[in-house]
C-alpha cells in the first residue's frame, strides 16, 4: 500500500512537474496564461497512439516524432494566434481556451470519444521491497527526472537560459541589454510545449486516452504554479510533488477518493496561498503599470 | 392638459436627445422592443427556449463583467455563484416546498454569502493568483457534491423542481423582463460613483487607496453584487430547466462566462449581453452540423478576437461613434462637432 502510494505519487508528481514548469516558463517570459498548455499534452498522447497503433511505427520512434510534431504545432500556434493578441490579457484567455477546444474537437473527430490505450515502451514489473512496480512507471519517473535536470541545466548554465530568465525578470531591460525578446518568447513557447509533449508521452502508456483528458491536468497545473509561486521553477517542481502526492494519498486512503482528489489538492493550494499570497517560492513581481 | 402635453413633449425630447442621438442606444432600444414583441410573431417553444436560456446566461455573463471587467478581480470560478444559487434554490424548493418567488432570492442570497466567503480570503491576492485561486472554489464544491450523493444527488443532480410558470410565453416574459431590468441596473451601477471606484481599483489599486478609497470594502461589494446577479441567474436556470446538476458548477461554465463577456466586449455590461445573444443562438444554429459544432464555435470566437481583441461591441462602437475630446461624451461618427459642447470633433 505505502509502496504503491510512493511510486504513484512520484510518477504523477514527475508528470505534473514537467507540465507545471513549462506553464510557469511561458508565463514568466511572455506573461501568457496558456490555458491550452495541457491540450498539447493530450495532443502528444494521441499522436503517439496514431504513430504506434495506426501506422505501426516503433514505439520509441513514434514518441520522438510526436514530441517534435507537437512542438512545431505549438510554436506555430503561438506565432499565429497567441502572439498577435499578447497585449490584451483577456483576449489571450479566450484565444487559448478556444485553441484547447479546437485541439479537443479535432481529436474527437479523428478518434471518437471512446478511450484508447497506447502500448508501452517496456513491459513487465519488478519487486521493490515486496511491492510490484511496473517498469513503465519507473521509466516514466526516470525520464521525467532526467528531463527536469536537463531543463534546470539549460536554464541555469546556458546563454539561452540566462536570456529566458532575464526576460522573465524584466522584459524591457532584457530588451535593452540586446536580448531578442520576441525570439526568446518563441523559443520558450517551444520549450514549454515540448515539456508538455514529453509529459503526454510519459502518461500515454499509464492511462487511457480520451479527448477530455486535458481538463483535470490543467486545473492541477494551475493549482501547482500558484502553490509554488508563479514564474518560479523551483516552486513548480516542489508544488508538483506536493499535489501529486496529495492526490495519490486521497485516492488510496479516502473512500470516494477519486471524486475528492481534485478538491483536496485545490484546498491545499488555497490554504498555502492564503497564508503566503505569493506562493511557496514566489518571486514578488513588480507591479506592472 | 397643457401640463400633460408639456410632459409628453419633455419625454419625447429626452427620448430623441438621449436615445435616438446615438446609434448604440437605438440598437439597444430596438433589441429590447424585439425581445418583447417576439412572442406576438412566433410562439415556437424551441425559439423561446433558446432566448430564455440566452437571457439567463446574459445575466450571468454581465455579472462576471461587473466583477472582473470593471473591478479587475479576474474570476475564473464564476460558476460557483451560479451553482450555489442553483443548488440552494433546488433543495429549498424540493425539500421545504418553497415557491420559486422565494427560492430564487434565497438562492441569490446564498450566492452573495458565497461571494463573501471567497471574497474575504481573496482580498490579499491579485492578478493571476486571484484568477487561479477563484478557479478552485467551484471545483472543490463539485468534489463535495459528488462525495455526498445522498443530499445532492451526486452526478444526476436534483430534479423535479417546480416550473417558473405553466406557460412557456409567461416564462419567457418573466425571464426577459428580469434580464433587461437587471442588465439596466448593472449598467447603472457601473455608471455611478461606485462604478467609477470599480474602474479606479482596476486601473491602479494603490493609487485608489492613496486617494482615500476603502478598496477592501469596494472589492467585497463587487464580489457580493456579482454574486447576487449570478445567483439570480442560477435560480432562474434551475426553475426553468427543473434540474440542478454538477454542470452548473463546471469549469466549462466559468469559461463560457469569460468567453461571452470578452467576445462581446469587456467592461461594458451590454457587451456581455450582446455576446451571449450572439453566441448562444449561433451555438444552436450550428446544431445542423453536430460533429464540428464546437470546432466551428471555437474557430469563430478565435477569429473574431484576433481581429477585434477588445471585443465585438467595443469594435463596432468605435466605428460608429467617437468620443468628444473635451467633454468625453459619445457622438455619432459622422458629426463634425460635439452634440453637447460644440467642440470640433475633427
Amino acid at each position: 500500500m505505502i509502496e504503491s502510494i510512493i511510486i504513484n505519487g512520484l510518477t504523477s508528481g514527475g508528470v505534473y512537474a514537467l507540465l507545471a514548469i513549462g506553464f510557469s516558463l511561458i508565463f514568466g517570459v511572455a506573461r501568457i496564461i496558456n490555458l491550452a498548455h495541457t491540450a498539447f499534452y493530450m495532443l502528444a498522447a494521441y499522436l503517439i497512439f496514431t504513430f504506434a497503433s495506426f501506422l505501426g511505427l516503433n514505439p520509441l520512434l513514434s514518441v520522438i516524432l510526436s514530441v517534435i510534431a507537437v512542438t512545431i504545432i505549438g510554436v506555430f500556434s503561438y506565432k499565429l494566434v497567441i502572439n498577435p493578441v499578447r497585449e490584451h490579457e483577456t483576449a489571450i484567455l479566450i484565444v487559448t481556451i478556444a485553441l484547447a477546444i479546437i485541439i479537443q474537437e479535432v481529436m474527437l473527430m479523428a478518434f471518437g470519444g471512446h478511450p484508447r490505450v497506447v502500448p508501452s515502451l517496456v513491459s513487465g514489473y519488478t519487486e521493490i521491497l515486496g511491492a510490484k512496480v511496473a517498469y513503465k512507471q519507473l521509466l516514466a519517473f526516470g525520464i521525467a527526472l532526467i528531463i527536469l535536470l536537463c531543463t534546470w541545466a539549460l536554464l541555469l548554465k546556458t546563454k539561452l537560459g540566462i536570456a529566458v530568465r532575464s526576460t522573465a525578470q524584466d522584459r524591457e531591460v532584457a530588451n535593452l541589454m540586446g536580448i531578442n525578446v520576441a525570439r526568446t518568447g518563441m523559443i520558450t513557447m517551444g520549450m514549454a510545449v515540448a515539456l508538455a509533449a514529453i509529459a503526454g508521452a510519459l502518461v500515454a502508456p499509464l492511462r487511457v486516452l480520451e479527448p477530455g483528458m486535458w481538463m483535470h491536468p490543467l486545473v492541477m497545473v494551475l493549482a501547482i504554479v500558484v502553490l509554488g509561486g508563479l514564474g518560479s521553477i523551483k516552486g513548480s517542481f516542489v508544488g508538483a510533488f506536493i499535489l501529486g502526492f496529495a492526490e495519490t494519498l486521497v485516492v488510496f486512503l479516502v473512500p470516494m477518493g477519486a471524486f475528492l482528489k481534485g478538491a483536496v489538492a485545490l484546498t491545499i493550494m488555497l490554504i498555502v496561498i492564503l497564508i503566503r499570497p505569493e506562493g511557496l517560492f514566489g518571486v514578488a513581481f513588480e507591479e506592472e503599470r | 392638459m397643457g401640463i400633460i402635453s408639456g410632459y409628453i413633449g419633455r419625454v419625447y425630447k429626452q427620448f430623441t436627445g438621449e436615445i435616438l442621438v446615438l446609434p448604440s442606444r437605438t440598437v439597444a432600444l430596438l433589441f429590447c422592443l424585439t425581445l418583447f414583441l417576439l412572442p406576438l410573431i412566433t410562439a415556437d417553444p424551441y425559439i423561446l427556449r433558446i432566448l430564455i436560456l440566452a437571457s439567463i446566461f446574459a445575466i450571468f455573463a454581465a455579472s462576471w463583467d461587473l466583477l472582473s471587467g470593471f473591478t479587475g478581480q479576474m474570476n475564473f470560478g464564476h460558476a460557483l455563484f451560479f451553482g450555489v444559487a442553483a443548488y440552494t434554490s433546488a433543495l429549498l424548493n424540493l425539500h421545504i416546498g418553497l415557491p420559486h418567488w422565494l427560492t430564487i432570492p434565497l438562492g441569490a442570497l446564498a450566492a452573495v454569502l458565497a461571494g463573501l466567503v471567497i471574497g474575504v480570503p481573496c482580498l490579499r491576492l491579485r492578478g493571476p493568483y486571484l484568477a487561479l485561486a477563484t478557479l478552485a472554489f467551484p471545483l472543490i464544491l463539485t468534489g463535495i457534491i459528488f462525495a455526498i450523493p445522498g443530499i445532492t444527488g451526486g452526478e444526476l443532480g436534483v430534479s423535479g423542481i417546480d416550473r417558473l410558470s405553466g406557460s412557456r410565453v409567461i416564462e419567457y416574459y418573466i425571464v426577459v423582463t428580469l434580464m433587461i431590468s437587471l442588465g439596466f441596473v448593472m449598467w447603472k451601477i457601473t455608471d455611478s460613483k461606485t462604478g467609477l471606484l470599480f474602474h479606479a481599483i482596476r486601473e491602479d489599486e494603490v493609487a485608489a487607496r492613496a486617494s482615500g478609497i476603502n478598496t477592501t470594502r469596494y472589492k467585497l461589494l463587487a464580489f457580493c453584487l456579482s454574486g447576487l446577479f449570478a445567483g439570480i441567474a442560477g435560480g432562474l436556470y434551475v426553475h426553468f430547466m427543473r434540474i440542478a446538476g454538477p454542470s452548473t458548477l463546471a469549469l466549462m461554465l466559468s469559461f463560457q462566462a469569460i468567453i461571452w463577456a470578452i467576445f462581446g466586449g469587456i467592461a461594458t455590461i451590454y457587451g456581455a449581453i450582446a455576446g451571449v445573444f450572439i453566441l448562444v443562438p449561433l451555438m444552436e444554429f450550428l446544431r445542423v452540423m453536430p460533429e464540428i459544432r464546437m470546432l466551428l464555435f471555437a474557430i469563430i470566437v478565435m477569429l473574431v478576437l484576433l481581429f477585434m481583441p477588445e471585443g465585438l461591441t467595443t469594435w463596432v462602437r468605435d466605428k460608429i461613434e467617437k468620443e468628444c475630446p473635451r467633454c468625453k461624451l459619445r457622438n455619432l461618427a459622422t458629426r463634425k462637432s460635439c452634440r453637447v459642447c460644440r467642440a470640433d470633433l475633427g
